[in-house]
């Protein structure tokens, strides 16, 4: 009784915590709070949206002031473990977070011409982006599956608001609805794999995992292959791989714009590095066991990512299937478990954050008030009314295409090399006879945007904000100067490669 | 290496044309036009410099620049030029501003759009040309699509959209498998020296030291399947008539007159060094297709109705003819592949143009509705008799002495091959002069009797190519005694790395055989990258 009583009264050991691990969730966490706040204090006044536009950017360049001082620190005393290994601070961790931060502001800055021409409520929307982004971040540092977990609610479930939250469109309440159901699903499949792969190997912390199964020979090896099983298809729901992609064209046509061009970025991001990540750091000596999947994976999510798309006639639609076959490449690189295949992967995660924000962000510019006209024939001579935007539009999508001199061609060659340097011919050609299936959707819609209007010029008098002009430019100059000078990316991503 | 980046200035400017282009207001069209020619014209300046100054005799690259472009992948940016990419070169720079010329008072919507897209394909043209690194090569290969299928299907004619994306799809495939047999190549070779590189003259040094003949035919295939599609050999070749048709005139020129030669350049280039076994091996089967191609394009050509796609099955039996003197394996039939494809895009172009000419005025190119044009447009009609005679390779124009040389060359390889595709040579004159009887001679009803004659303008546009065709044809030896040493060269290198051995004729002087090395070559490559 005493003992009890005792336990009950001493200090519970927290452990200690590097403040500056987690300062960028933090930041962005904090950021996410401070929105609501103001909302609450605010109310409906003049200034609560540019109030919360500005804390939102606040909390992302905070977030990216502490990355940059953390990349530095990690490159060069190697990664931080916090919170009794929770969290983990290394050169990839701090690479796929830059990329999901130039998602998010990305994803502000053309949310807030969106929603004053949809007439949204600005505080919520920008509030849910910004805690979606903190799990992000969480989820890519996260050291332990069930910080994973954790993380992975954090960014999934104000994504399911942000779906549909044009709540007066019916797509939009569908797209949120099914993501809610599907996404709730995926996680539960997930936190199963959790289980039985604690209950194989005794320990949720990855590093553990790892260590475990280095060092002891399991008797009965059914329960961690289950495990990594379900751990693979609950991840592969987050990154689109088929066949766990069913949402995603329903997901990405109906949610408003802007939150289908920062889950196109950002949460694919976040996803690949927790794959990565839990597949490299806790299974690395299952590799003939995962590889295998993670192939057959790939082909699915490549030829029905393509193939899928040829059909469809809603832009928005073909996109998402193309952003289908975009997580094919990266799980070629991943797939051939090799260095340089990790590296190959994050440039692509990098170089397509530019691509997918550029696209959706034009195709936001474009469509009308509702958002809801998206077939290829509404977008019938875009680029003869509007040169310059359709111009870009068109760089953009031959950039996904895979054309040289832009960055989606640097980023599927280095996928292939890994491929060919792995001595996988069979991905590599499957690669490459994909790339060239996928060249026929967007060339569809480049052709569309180029034929003549059926229905009047009704391109021609929407303005283009200063905002949205801003990603759209940046981000056409990144695909561009990846493509013609790619070597200081490459360099980044190659410092980025490693776990510790 | 010359202290002036000659090869890169030729590349780049006109892209820094295209470029400029954009800050023209849309609405000064003619100061758009007077851009894209002055910036043509420099490139063609640039390029005569560069045939000037060109070192005959020396079958070795000339001019080589090396810059890196992506370090982890050992891509680099290498430009060099040798007797057979000079007058590629040279001839592409000289299309380019007839061709410009001739579209530059039809094409009235978007100008600024075309005259930019015309100026990035011919930087694309001259990267492929010019590059000697396999990556920075494809990255142009690749990268020609896209002016193409905006130039044909912004202004080409009624079923635009559908040649536009067929031309692109279509080599996009080719092009996939040989990215993806780069890449194998490549990385094959690091392996077995532990040198990551995509340098031409250093992969070919090595020529697949120590593997095995199915690697090396697997590889060459796939680099075959981009080449056969644009070069087009006989059963890849049915994208070409439905481009061709749609394009717009200065299109179908450049498109008749450079694209389609890539193919078979990048036969010439890659394959003696890079597969000389496979090369060996294949060569037959490329002897069937090409004697195929060219039976089976005139055959079709004489068939046709529209007068665009009757040349471009004549371009079809044309590029058989390159592909019979490169299978050939003999020094003789390579010079006269290279030389047709220095003199076809001479009297294609013209013959293209010339019907542009003929459209632009009766807005049709059906031959039935055509019909006894001398009449009342006798100069025209005699630009097209020199045109025709030249495309047909009577003796005294450049496409006789290119295609006797690649029927000699098989002569005296492989017979039977060169009597059969020396048939064509016949049917080559039938296809012909039947369409020009059917549209220029008889007489001349409703519209046709109200045509136009051709204009100063047209005939300017014409001639320089007809006189360069008639000078080739009748002095051939400067662009001879540049392309042979290269072409000895590549020759000697097959000799010397498989067990074949070149029939010669009597009296053939065999000291003259020989060459520079690919060892010494490949140090010098290594040497720059240090």
């Amino acid at each position: 009784m005493t003992g009890f009583v005792l336990a009950a009264i001493a200090p519970i050991t927290t452990p200690s915590v590097d403040w500056l691990g987690v300062a960028p969730v933090i930041a962005l966490g904090g950021a996410g709070v401070a929105i609501v706040l103001a909302r609450a204090l605010l109310r409906r006044s003049a200034v609560t949206t540019p109030v919360c536009v500005a804390l939102g950017i606040l909390g992302v360049v905070l977030a990216a002031i502490f990355e940059y001082r953390l990349w530095h620190l990690v490159r060069a005393d190697g990664a931080i473990t916090t919170m009794a290994g929770m969290v983990r601070v290394d050169p990839f961790g701090v690479f796929l977070s830059v990329v999901v931060l130039i998602g998010t502001i990305y994803a502000l800055f053309i949310s807030v011409a969106y929603l004053k021409r949809e007439s949204l409520d600005a505080p919520e929307y920008l509030a849910l982006v910004m805690l979606s982004a903190a799990g992000m971040v969480a989820i890519i540092t996260a050291n332990d599956l069930i910080a994973i977990f954790v993380a992975l609610e954090v960014l999934s479930i104000p994504l399911y608001v942000l779906a549909a939250f044009d709540r007066r469109r019916m797509a939009s309440q569908e797209a949120g609805l099914k993501y809610f159901v599907l996404g709730a699903f995926s996680s539960a499949v997930f936190l199963y794999g959790v289980a039985l792969t604690y209950g194989a190997t005794g320990s949720t912390s990855l590093t553990a995992i790892g260590d475990f199964l280095a060092n002891n020979t399991l008797y009965e090896q059914g329960t961690l292959l289950a495990g990594g099983a379900l751990l693979l298809a609950g991840l592969g729901f987050k990154v689109a791989a088929v066949p766990f992609h069913f949402w995603t064209p329903d997901v990405y046509e109906g949610a408003p714009t802007p939150v289908t061009a920062f889950m196109a970025a950002a949460t694919k991001a976040a996803a690949f590095a927790v794959l990565i990540r839990v597949f490299s750091i806790a299974f690395p000596l299952y590799r003939t066991d995962w590889k295998p999947a993670l192939w057959v994976l790939a082909v699915l999510t490549l030829v029905v990512g393509s193939v899928a798309a040829l059909v469809q006639t809603d832009v928005k639609r073909i996109l998402a299937y193309s952003a289908i076959a975009h997580s094919g490449y990266i799980l070629i690189g991943f797939q051939t478990g090799t260095i340089a295949g990790r590296q190959a992967a994050l440039l692509y995660l990098l170089i397509y954050t530019f691509m997918a924000i550029g696209t959706f962000a034009v195709i936001m510019l474009a469509s009308m008030t509702g958002d809801d006209r998206h077939s290829l024939d509404d977008y019938r001579g875009f680029a003869l009314q509007r040169p310059v935007l359709g111009g870009i539009l068109i760089f953009f999508l031959l950039a996904q295409a895979g054309i040289p001199l832009t960055g989606g061609f640097i980023a599927k060659l280095e996928v292939f090399s890994a491929a060919a340097q792995s001595n996988n011919y069979s991905l590599l050609v499957i690669g490459v006879l994909a790339a060239v299936v996928a060249m026929f959707f967007y060339l569809r819609i480049a052709l569309a945007l180029a034929s003549p209007a059926t229905g009047g010029e009704y391109f021609s008098d929407r303005r283009v904000d200063r905002w949205s002009g801003v990603v759209v430019a940046t981000a056409a100059l990144a695909v561009l100067a990846t493509g013609v000078t790619p070597g200081p990316f490459i360099d980044w991503a190659r410092q980025a490669v490693y776990f510790v | 290496m010359p202290d002036f980046p000659i090869l890169t200035a030729i590349v780049v400017t006109p892209i820094i044309g295209a470029a400029l282009m954009t800050l023209i207001p849309a609405r000064r069209p003619e100061i758009t036009r007077i851009v894209a020619l002055l910036f043509t014209v420099a490139t063609l300046g640039l390029s005569i410099w560069l045939l000037w100054n060109f070192k005959v005799g020396d079958p070795d690259f000339q001019y080589v620049e090396n810059y890196e472009w992506i370090p982890g992948l050992g891509a680099r940016f290498i430009l060099g030029v040798d007797g057979i990419s000079i007058f590629m070169v040279v001839i592409t720079a000289l299309l380019m501003p007839i061709g410009l010329l001739a579209s530059a008072h039809h094409v009235d919507h978007r100008v600024k759009a075309f005259f930019g897209w015309f100026l990035v394909l011919e930087t694309a043209i001259m990267g492929i040309f010019l590059s000697l690194d396999l990556i920075g090569f494809f990255v142009f290969w690749e990268f020609m699509l896209v002016p193409m299928y905006f130039l044909i299907q912004g202004w080409g004619h009624d079923n635009r959209r559908y040649a536009a994306t067929k031309f692109f799809l279509y080599t996009a495939v080719g092009s996939a498998l040989m990215l993806a047999c780069t890449l194998v190549l490549g990385f094959l070779h690091e392996a077995s020296t532990g040198l990551l590189t995509f340098d031409f003259r250093i992969l070919a040094a090595w020529g697949f030291g120590g593997l095995s003949i199915t690697t090396e035919t697997i590889l060459f295939l796939g680099f075959m399947a981009a080449f056969a599609i644009k070069a087009p050999l006989f059963p890849f070749h049915t994208w070409l008539p439905d481009v061709h048709t749609e394009a717009p005139t200065a299109g179908s020129v450049v498109l008749a007159g450079v694209i389609i030669k890539m193919g078979a350049y990048g036969f010439i280039r890659f394959s003696f060094e890079l597969f000389p076994r496979a090369t060996v091996d294949l060569a037959p089967l490329l002897l069937i297709t090409a004697v195929i191609g060219i039976l089976y394009g005139s055959i079709v050509a004489a068939m046709q109705r529209d007068l665009k796609r009757l040349v471009a099955y004549s371009s079809v039996a044309h590029m058989g003819f390159v592909i019979l003197g490169l299978a050939s394996l003999t020094v003789i039939g390579l010079n006269g592949a290279t030389f047709i494809m220095v003199s076809h895009p001479l009297t294609t172009g013209a013959l293209f143009l010339i019907i542009g000419f003929i459209y632009e005025r009766r807005h049709t190119r059906q031959i039935d509705e055509l019909g006894g044009i001398w009449k009342p447009a006798p100069v025209l009609t005699a630009l097209f008799i020199v045109a025709m005679f030249a495309g047909i390779g009577l003796p005294g124009f450049s496409g006789f002495v290119g295609e006797f040389l690649a029927l000699a060359g098989t002569f005296i390889s492989e017979r039977p091959y060169a009597i059969l595709a020396a048939v064509g040579v016949v049917l080559a004159a039938v296809y012909m002069l039947w369409a020009f009887q059917r549209v220029f001679t008889g007489k001349p009803t409703g519209e046709n009797a109200k045509m136009t004659d051709a204009t100063k303008r047209e005939i300017l546009l014409v001639a320089p190519l007809l006189v360069l065709s008639l000078f080739l044809g009748l002095y051939p030896k400067p662009v001879l005694e540049r392309i042979e040493p290269t072409v000895r060269q590549k020759i000697a290198f097959l000799e010397q790395k498989t067990d074949y051995r070149q029939k010669r004729p009597h009296g053939f002087d065999s000291n003259r055989l020989g060459g520079e090395s690919y060892k010494d070559l490949a140090k010098k490559a290594l040497k720059e990258q240090r």
